[in-house]
């Protein structure tokens, strides 16, 4: 019996004991746990009552709630979208709260691109129900047949002139009821906001100087809060003057706990002084415990104690390899390098603790927030305000503990939190370094037939609320310390590390290899995309070399290798708009590439073709023109979505050609923009983007839809360039230099 | 220990050193949000105001520095209600994802818009280069600026 079968059996068993035992006493449980209840889309499956999701209001507004939170990608907007559609009111009359651990659904963390999944499908059953809800209570009361009842704006019209307003029929127990999901959504051809450039909710105050950020927070009698973080991560506090650093001006606390230490003052230029007095008399025990660097880290990775796994295997019947490549690729340790440092309001009030923070998930971080405080859950609210971008997990969820531990020295007034520009460098974990060996094979036709695919890298989620330890920073250097959670894999088929190593080409004989290095001497964790950007990175170059070595064309070449109609779409539609003409050579100094990806082999479809342009001298790279083709299923926001395209190539751009962590084996070396350059507005390429609607096809996620592609096109626009290809990132003036001669 | 600017035409003495940082004494005592914290070392222009007209990084300014000019952030263009020119193309070209930089951008591009009515695309990239974007939304920002040129000098 396979383990998958013992674990079914003995769910059913432990299921028929629960019956036996509460039977005549809880028969209403009985028969929920008789009939298994139905599975709801999205996030209703773990939020499974309408009024978690949405409030008709008397004066005929709507508010929705969600657990997902606006970084910046325009979700809220979209989301607004969504319900305005599903249940016909306007869209200046929908309200939308999100994260918020006393008011908002659990929807776990704004991440890998799901929330148009997850709260979207949510959204819009729960709408659909209600909206039907809606029509019968209406039918009742005006005495009308349900069918001949329409809606316009909020307004339910009956035969003859007849009428009822949302507002009007609206009870406080019309909501309170468990979703069926039975109600269908509207087709795309009655939508009047879904697939539409709706304008951003957000954008308005962002550029008038509305309070849009948690930095904006002022409350009665705030103070401002830093922190002093040790030189590097094993160090161990041995000494510090607290009582000069109490006696500065404005100074209100000083917070030292184990190897913890904050101040918070009057003035935020006076906490700024004291952390730094504080910072001066601080003496530390150091140990050496980070890798080599370079080149040399990428060997040691190979060597480390790993968990192995076959992520998968193929053995189909095919001719065998007349010819066989091999390659290896890496990534650096790369840094989120949020343009605002981490930022974070927490108040204590008679034992109870309100935070305010831009994190991605406001209940795994209140879960974590416990564990570290050792304060109950129920005593912690957790409330979302935007911050500065964070494509992924940075500093946002640390900031928060800091905050509340400084705050629980202030005798209840709040403290606001931001960590200085070198903090947040030095401190967030950083999308983790992989190394990535390919081998394939070719038959005499000059298509694959083996392919194998392995990768070495730490994990890449160590997110609050999902692990076994604490996995906020400040609680690994308190006097009670508490342990950072162990390593694991997020598992296919979204996949961690190995996000995007399965290729979605069909190979014949294929083998993909995980292998987990549990131990992180660098902290590290969700950048955007995972594992996606560097395994795509990697087959996307290989399979250029492939189509070299087969004589074909790289477009012709992947196309022949994929079955996926939507796959070969985005492809064709991207060489058709570049005007891709089939193995055109570059000229040694400009070159075009493409790279393509369903993201997480599962969500978007795109294709980027990118350009570059190389100073041979300097090995200085530029990227001046991409193309960029996106298939999300059914759009939401055509607008929202280019920007997120865009977005996302432009940033791989900077990852791809820039960006890396550096550190000798006991410090962080990277502190400022000055040790870790990102592209300026001088450098960045245009983006073209095209976008395929799909009505028919759920709507999925984008915001990590591009990277890939782009690191590959760039990567095969390079190889086009020179005749030389580089297979390690970034790919800086250095590398293209030493790859020409 | 006091200090008296005047920000948006609005002169006020603050109880503050005087070598503190423009930046803080602009978002904690005239309460303006626009002004943002990047770096704290004029790298990445998120606090970028003007001074007599010039775009200066706040985080670095001292106010001492500036006790005799005019001081103008972003809330001293235009508001919600009444939207400069420039304010009004960043939302119409949607030139935002996460927004944290845009302040800076904007007060950038006020400095150049005031020097040069026509900037060309180069120039404009050219004048904000100082300004860092990590969502990727600089060639939105580009045509925000381009867009509200337009319309300020026809």
């Amino acid at each position: 019996m396979s383990a998958a079968n013992r674990g079914i059996t003995r769910r059913r068993f432990l299921g028929q004991t629960a019956a036996l035992t509460v039977g005549f006493t809880l028969a209403p449980l009985v028969r929920g746990l008789a009939q298994a209840p139905s599975v709801l889309p999205g996030s209703l499956q773990k939020n499974r009552m309408l009024d978690g999701w949405l409030r008709i209001n008397p004066d005929g507004t709507v508010t929705a709630f969600t657990g997902k939170v606006e970084i910046g990608q325009g979700i809220v907007t979209a989301l607004a979208q969504i319900v305005a559609d599903e249940l016909e009111v306007d869209l200046g009359r929908i309200e939308m709260v999100s994260g918020d651990t006393s008011r908002t659904p659990d929807e776990g963390v704004t991440s890998g691109s799901r929330s148009i999944e997850e709260s979207g499908s949510a959204l819009r059953f729960a709408c659909a129900e209600a909206r039907g809800i809606l029509l019968e209570t209406a039918a009742a009361k005006l005495g009308a047949p349900l069918s001949s009842l329409r809606v316009e704006d909020g307004v339910i019209l009956a035969p003859g002139g007849v009428r009822a307003t949302y507002g009007e029929l609206t009870t406080d127990a019309m909501l309170k009821r468990e979703a069926t999901a039975k109600a269908k959504p509207k087709p795309s051809s009655a939508h009047r906001f879904i697939g539409k450039s709706v304008p951003r909710r957000d954008i308005p105050g962002k550029v008038t100087g509305g309070a849009a950020y948690v930095h904006d927070m002022r409350l009665p009698g705030m103070l401002f809060g830093r922190v002093v973080r040790p030189p590097s991560p094993r160090a161990r506090l041995v000494s510090v003057d607290e009582r000069a650093t109490r006696a500065l001006p404005g100074v209100v606390a000083v917070v030292r706990d184990g190897s913890f230490l904050g101040v918070a003052a009057e003035r935020e230029e006076q906490a700024i002084a004291a952390a730094r007095a504080l910072r001066k008399s601080a003496k530390w025990q150091e140990t050496a415990s980070l890798p080599p660097s370079g080149r040399k880290l990428f060997e040691h990775l190979r060597r480390q104690p790993a968990q192995d796994a076959v992520v998968s295997e193929k053995n189909d019947a095919a001719a065998s390899a007349v010819k066989t490549l091999e390659a290896t690729f890496t990534r650096p340790f790369q840094a989120h390098a949020a343009i605002g440092p981490s930022c974070a309001v927490a108040q204590w009030q008679e034992g109870k603790l309100h935070v305010w923070s831009h994190t991605q998930g406001v209940f795994p971080l209140r879960r974590e927030l416990a564990k570290a405080l050792t304060t109950p859950a129920s005593d912690i609210t957790v409330t979302h305000r935007e911050g500065s971008g964070c494509y992924g997990h940075n500093g946002a969820d640390d900031v928060a503990l800091d905050a509340a531990l400084c705050a629980r020295a202030t005798r209840g007034r709040p403290v606001k939190l931001q960590w200085m520009r070198e903090d947040e460098f030095r401190w967030e974990p950083y999308g983790s370094a992989m190394l990535i060996d390919l081998r394939a094979g070719l038959d005499a036709q000059g298509n694959v037939v083996d392919y194998h695919h392995e990768l070495w890298s730490h994990t890449h989620s160590t997110r609050p609320g999902e692990s076994d330890g604490t996995n906020l920073l400040a609680a690994w250097y308190l006097k009670d310390a508490q342990r950072p959670g162990s390593a694991r894999n997020i598992p296919q088929p979204a996949g961690g590390g190995d996000r995007n190593a399965i290729p979605l080409y069909v190979f014949p004989r294929q083998r993909v290899i995980n292998h987990l290095l549990p131990e992180m001497p660098v902290r590290v964790s969700a950048l955007r995309t995972l594992g996606a950007y560097a395994n795509v990175f990697a087959i996307e170059s290989f399979m250029d070399e492939l189509a070299a070595a087969a004589g074909a064309d790289p477009v012709e070449f992947r196309l022949r290798h994929l079955s996926d109609p939507r796959a070969k779409a985005v492809i064709e539609a991207v060489a058709s708009k570049a005007g891709w003409r089939p193995k055109q050579a570059g000229d040694g100094r400009r070159g075009r590439g493409i790279g393509f990806a369903k993201y997480k082999n599962l969500a978007a479809y795109v294709a980027v073709i990118a350009e570059v342009d190389v100073d041979r001298a300097t090995g200085a790279i530029k990227v001046p023109r991409a193309f960029a083709v996106a298939d999300a299923g059914l759009i939401i926001n055509p607008d929202g979505l280019a920007n997120q395209i865009e977005g996302g190539v432009i940033q791989s751009t900077s990852w791809t050609l820039r960006e890396a962590v550096s550190h000798d084996s006991t410090r962080v070396l990277t502190r400022s923009w000055a040790d870790y350059p990102i592209l300026r507005m001088t450098e960045v390429p245009s983006v073209d983007v095209s976008l395929i609607n799909r009505p028919e096809e759920k709507p999925v996620g984008s915001g990590e839809s591009a990277q890939g592609p782009a690191v590959a096109a760039i990567a095969n626009a390079l190889a086009n360039a020179t005749g030389r290809r580089i297979r390690d990132l970034p790919f800086t003036p250095e590398r293209v230099k030493a790859a020409q001669t | 220990m006091a200090v008296t600017l005047s920000v948006n035409g609005r002169r006020r003495t603050v109880a503050a050193a005087p070598e503190t940082p423009l930046l803080y004494i602009l978002r904690n005592d005239f309460e303006l949000n626009a002004a943002k914290f990047g770096c704290g070392m004029a790298q990445c222009g998120a606090c970028t105001v003007l001074v007599d007209g010039k775009a200066v990084r706040s985080c670095v300014t001292p106010a001492l520095a500036v006790v005799d000019t005019k001081i103008t952030t972003l809330e001293g263009l235009g508001s919600a209600t009444s939207l400069h020119p420039l304010q009004k193309a960043f939302i119409e070209e949607q030139a935002a994802q996460c927004g944290y930089c845009i302040a800076g951008m904007l007060m950038s591009a006020k400095a150049l818009l005031d020097e040069t009515p026509h900037p060309s695309e180069g120039d404009i990239r050219q004048a904000l280069a100082g300004n860092l974007c990590r969502c990727g939304t600089h060639n939105r920002i580009v045509r925000a600026i381009q867009r509200a040129a337009k319309e300020m000098s026809p």
